[in-house]
Parts: C-alpha cells; sequence; structure tokens
C-alpha cells in the first residue's frame, strides 16, 4: 500500500504505445510458455498438496485402514465418528489442548498488536532523545533468533517462579519485534503529523488520538501483525516444550506429541495423533487462505522503499 | 501522559522554537515530545528488555559459570554457582556431537536454502507472468503449508516417510525401487524437504510482494524492445527483487541454525537422529537429559552468536536502512 516504486530502472521507459492493445492480451506470452508455465505450476502444486490430500484422506481411517490400506485412497471411512473419537479421548483433553492454543495465539497475537501499535506510533510520530538507540534495539531484536533465547528464558522465568504457567508461554509471545518495525514503517506514512495538530488543537489527549485516530489509519498494519504474531504462536513448539511440564497447560503441538510419543503402547493414538493434526490444522488453513492477500510480508514492505 | 497535553497550543513540528545555542535542557516540544513516547514505547520497552535482553545477560552469566556441590561425593549437601571462566564454552567446543551437529546444520542450510530460494524465485517468476485465471488457486496452494506447524509438518511427513504406512514407499516399491527416507545418509534430506515444503511459498509470497512493487510499463517496454520472457526475467525482474532475496536468504540461515522441530519429531523414527543431531537439540538435551544448564547456556549463546555474525552480515549486505527519524 504505501510501497514506492523501485528506484533507477535499467531499461529506457518508452513513450505510452500509439494504440491501446485490447486488455490483457499485448504482453500474453506465446502458447509454449503458457504450457510450460501451467505444467510446472500444477507439479508444484501436487507436490505442495499432496500431504494435506493424505491427511485428509486419513483422518478418515481407523487404526487398521490407517496401516492396512493404501494412503492415498479411502476405505470405509468414518469420518465423523473417528473425529469424535479424537475429542473425547481422555476426557476431551484434545479439546483443552486446543483452547490452550487458541488462548495463546489469540491473547498473545493481540496484546502484541496492541503493544507493537503503541512502540510502532511513538517512535514514528514522536521525537525524543534516543529514539534511534531504541529503533536500532527493536531491529535486532528482529534477527535475533527466537529458539537461542527460548533456553535461556526458561532458565531465567524458572528462576523467576514462572515457568510452567501460561505466563510462560504468554509473556514471550506479546514481544513482537518485527510488529514495533511494521508499525513504525507504517504509521510514518499512513498517518499525517497534520491530521495529529488539528486533534491536539481540539484538546484530545495523546491517549485519545493514538485510540481514535493513530490505530484507525494504521488498521493495515495492524491486521498484518496480528495474522502474523498468531501464526508465529501458534506454530512455536520450542517454547512451550522448554517452558511447560503439565500436560494441562499444553498447545496442541505439544499435546500431539505426546501422543507419538505413547502410540507404540496404543497404536490407537496414531489414529488420534493424525485426526488431531488434521482437525489443528483446518482452523489456521482456513485463515490463511481467506486472509492471504492481506498478508503483507514484513520486512520487505521496508527495504521495498527506497 | 495525559497531563502532559492539556496546555498544549502550538504544533509538535514547528518552525524549530528559537534555540539557546549550548541547549543545556531540552525545550518545552522536545520534553513534551519525550513523556507522550514514554508513554507509548515503556510497555513494549519493558517486555522486550524481559524476554529478550535479560536472557541474553542471564545466558551470558550462567555461561560463565558452574554449580559446585559441596556434598560427599558430589551429592546432597549444598550447591552454589562459582566463577568457571571459558570452562563451559571449551567443554561445548570439545563435544564431537556439538560441532558435528553445527558441521550437519551448516551443511543443510548451503543445499537446502539455495534449493528453497531457487524454487520460490521460480514459482514467483512463474505466478506473475501467468495468465490471470488460476494464480490466485497455484498461489494459495503454494502459501498452504506455511500454515502448518513444524511440528505437524513433521509428523505429516513422518507417516509419509515410514515404510508401512507411506503411499510414496509403497509406490516406489510396486515400481521396484526400493527407498528409506528414514536411512542414515538421506533423514538429513527427508528433514530438508520438509523445511523446503514449509517455507517455500512464503518466501515466494515475500518475493511476490516485491516483484508487484515493479512498475508494468518496465516490462512493457522491454518486451517492445525484443526481450523474451526469460531475459526479462534475468535481467530486469531478478536484479530489482535482490533486497528481498538476500532477506528471505538470510532469515533462512537464521532458521536452519535453530532446526529443531523437524529431527526431535522424527526421532523415534529414525535410530540415526541422536540427541546431537543438530546444536540445538544438543543444547536441548544438555539443559533437560544431563541436567547441565551452563554448558546448555553457553551453547544458546553459541548459537546466538553465529546467527547474530550472520545478521550482520545482512545488515551491512542490504546496507541502506533508514535511520529513527520519521522519514
Amino acid at each position: 500500500m504505501t510501497r514506492t516504486t523501485v528506484h533507477e530502472a535499467p531499461v529506457p521507459v518508452r513513450a505510452p504505445r500509439a494504440a491501446p492493445h485490447p486488455s490483457g492480451t499485448a504482453t500474453r506470452p506465446p502458447l509454449r510458455y503458457r504450457i510450460i508455465t501451467a505444467t510446472l505450476l500444477t507439479l508444484a502444486a501436487i507436490y505442495f498438496l499432496t500431504p494435506v490430500y493424505w491427511l485428509i484422506v486419513s483422518a478418515t481411517k481407523n487404526s487398521a485402514d490407517l496401516f492396512g490400506t493404501f494412503g492415498f485412497w479411502f476405505a470405509h471411512p468414518r469420518p465423523l465418528e473417528y473425529l469424535r473419537d479424537v475429542l473425547t479421548y481422555d476426557h476431551g483433553v484434545y479439546v483443552r489442548w486446543f483452547a490452550n492454543s487458541l488462548l495463546y495465539a489469540g491473547v498473545g497475537a493481540l496484546a502484541a498488536t496492541l503493544l507493537s501499535a503503541a512502540a510502532g506510533y511513538g517512535l514514528a510520530k514522536f521525537p525524543f532523545p534516543g529514539r534511534g538507540a531504541v529503533f536500532n534495539l527493536v531491529l535486532a531484536g528482529v534477527l535475533i533468533p527466537v529458539t537461542a533465547l527460548a533456553l535461556p528464558l526458561y532458565f531465567l522465568f524458572s528462576s523467576m517462579g514462572l515457568a510452567n504457567t501460561y505466563w510462560a508461554v504468554l509473556l514471550p509471545s506479546v514481544v513482537s519485534p518485527f510488529g514495533v518495525y511494521l508499525c513504525r514503517i507504517y504509521a510514518a506514512a499512513a498517518v499525517p503529523d497534520s491530521l495529529l495538530e488539528a486533534a491536539r488543537i481540539d484538546g484530545a489527549g495523546e491517549a485519545r488520538i493514538f485510540a481514535g485516530l493513530g490505530l484507525r489509519l494504521m488498521t493495515p498494519a495492524l491486521v498484518t501483525v496480528f495474522l502474523f504474531q498468531f501464526v508465529h504462536i501458534w506454530n512455536n513448539y520450542f517454547l512451550p516444550l522448554v517452558m511447560l511440564s503439565d500436560s494441562d497447560l499444553y498447545p496442541i503441538q505439544l499435546g500431539l506429541t505426546s501422543w507419538t510419543g505413547y502410540a507404540d503402547r496404543q497404536p490407537e493414538l496414531y489414529q488420534y495423533t493424525v485426526g488431531g493434526a488434521f482437525l489443528s490444522v483446518l482452523p489456521l488453513m482456513v485463515l490463511m487462505t481467506v486472509l492471504q492477500r492481506y498478508w503483507r510480508t514484513g520486512l520487505t514492505e521496508g527495504s521495498v522503499k527506497a | 501522559m495525559r497531563g502532559a497535553n492539556r496546555t498544549r497550543t502550538w504544533a509538535g513540528r514547528p518552525a524549530r522554537p528559537v534555540r539557546h545555542t549550548r541547549r543545556p535542557r531540552l525545550t518545552r516540544t522536545e520534553a513534551r515530545n519525550a513523556r507522550a513516547a514514554a508513554g507509548f514505547v515503556l510497555p513494549f520497552l519493558a517486555l522486550f528488555l524481559l524476554c529478550f535482553i535479560a536472557p541474553i545477560v542471564y545466558a551470558v552469566h550462567q555461561s560463565l559459570h558452574r554449580t559446585e556441590r559441596t556434598g560427599p561425593l558430589g551429592l546432597g549437601g549444598r550447591e552454589r554457582e562459582v566463577f568457571a571462566g571459558l570452562a563451559n564454552y571449551a567443554h561445548a567446543l570439545a563435544d564431537d556431537r556439538f560441532l558435528t551437529g553445527f558441521g550437519r546444520v551448516l551443511l543443510f542450510g548451503a543445499v537446502q536454502i539455495p534449493l528453497m530460494i531457487a524454487l520460490a524465485t521460480v514459482l514467483a517468476l512463474l505466478l506473475e507472468s501467468a495468465s490471470a485465471r488460476g494464480v490466485t488457486f497455484f498461489r494459495s496452494a503454494f502459501f498452504l503449508p506455511y500454515g502448518v506447524p513444524g511440528v505437524i509438518a513433521s509428523i505429516l511427513w513422518g507417516f509419509l516417510y515410514v515404510p508401512g504406512i507411506s503411499p510414496l514407499v509403497e509406490i516406489a516399491g510396486s515400481l521396484g525401487v526400493h527407498v528409506d527416507f528414514l536411512a542414515r545418509d538421506t533423514v538429513l534430506w527427508s528433514i530438508a524437504n520438509i523445511v523446503l515444503w514449509q517455507f517455500t511459498g512464503y518466501n515466494m509470497l515475500v518475493l511476490i510482494s516485491q516483484l508487484k512493487a515493479v512498475p508494468d510499463e518496465l516490462y512493457e517496454a522491454a518486451r517492445i524492445d525484443g526481450a523474451n520472457a526469460w531475459h526479462v526475467a534475468r535481467h530486469i525482474k531478478i536484479p530489482l527483487i535482490r533486497p528481498a532475496l538476500v532477506l528471505t536468504t538470510v532469515f533462512s540461515i537464521i532458521g536452519t541454525l535453530q532446526l529443531f522441530a523437524e529431527p526431535m519429531v522424527l526421532r523415534p523414527l529414525a535410530a540415526t537422529i541422536d540427541s546431537g543431531f543438530t546444536p540445538n537439540l544438543h543444547a536441548y538435551s544438555e539443559a533437560f537429559v544431563s541436567n547441565n544448564q551452563h554448558v546448555a547456556a553457553a551453547e544458546a549463546v553459541l548459537l546466538a552468536l553465529v546467527a547474530c555474525v550472520l545478521s550482520f552480515g545482512f545488515l551491512r549486505l542490504v546496507g541502506r536502512r533508514d535511520e529513527g527519524s520519521g522519514r
């Protein structure tokens, strides 16, 4: 949205064409290219979709069929019954894990978005001493590998008595240096100073101006930050693995791997793992497919700007 | 923050209030700005310090200490921390398995990253040049795996690798080809495939977003000049998306160094994945299996250091990043 075009075109730009071509056909590549393109794209799609297809097929099978029938085709599908088994196994622990994941990702991403919005807005709109230093610190945070942080964070949190609590996963999740980075870039471009001044002259306080004007103008960036952080927290495995020992606090990924750990002794857990994986992937896939057009891919947003 | 702005009458960026030459204190505007900024930035900054800076400081501290037990035979008794110098680092660096894990991950990255970035670039270019129909479908299909958590992806592919369940092994077998995805020499590349599957679509989307910033007239002009699709891609598109290529590459490097979930999940299936398969796995087992937090801290610091060296390499490569000013 706020992209500016890339500088220094290496090829001279021609004057507008004399006669307007019918749209679409002017630059259409020859048939040969289109066939090659379509073939390659189809092959890639097969590669990316095959495991998903396998998952869908396998979620309709019981343990015996999972091992005994061809993986890419259905056998006695009874999906509802098997998925109900997943949900009710062990007093519905799966539902609990799912709710935990929703809590971690939902609350975490929401808080992260608000914190990032405020910090990005503050960095963009108020010149203050040390602003450059703070921004550089945030930028360094973007580049620190979070997994390298997880173990030290555990040592720290366990010395503070925070390990193995909801906070142990939630607190680190609400810190998104990337979110601050994006919000700062976006606020600088999309929130006009003159509007803020007008609001100030009208007597509005800074907090109200931020809530009423800033947040509204920054909405597209906030959607991106929320999505990015939601997926990030939902997919995070190392942090909860390190932090949590009580299986009631597990997010879904941790729960499913604990099932695969027992599957040697209880083969039906293979089936539950597959069904559970299917159920857990469903909401995020829908979310990704629907929202990918709003998905601004972060740092490049900054690097594209000349 | 609230009280700070009651008496505000003039603009936040006025034609600079006349400034004393020495400027011993902040001007009124600057002081007001600083107070307001503090209200916005401090909540984030406090948590950032707790979750990013403090662990680093704590890890460095731990890595320089060791636990001394004073009871008989080192059992029971009191524990206390004593300064250990670089002993933990020496211990980590003398550990063959830790170093082998590092080497394995670097080899992994050297093969997997170029492959993934090349595939992402090809797919991005193909999608950009394809006729409109189907583009949305293909883009969604390629991006979909990014929404599948690493653990789930590993479980999924694990089933597709294990003989007895895997339809892939079955199909290959019926064609008379014996494949073993989990053998000593192949398991690393089976993991590479999982990572490739997951992240190619994401990288592709990053590249597409930068491709979209290239003005269409540029392509038109090139085509009128007689350039074919290949020339346009080679001489216009790829140079223009170079920043995005650098970016995705460096993030892939950082991601590769942290490789954990995939080998962890495949471990029960593949006997050749040991607890030192990747540096991260090694640090994890030092901390929770060997109960040796200090060495684990040293390994985490080493891991972060290597990643940092590469990160700053990236910053130098990309070069221009705007300073704190509001554009």
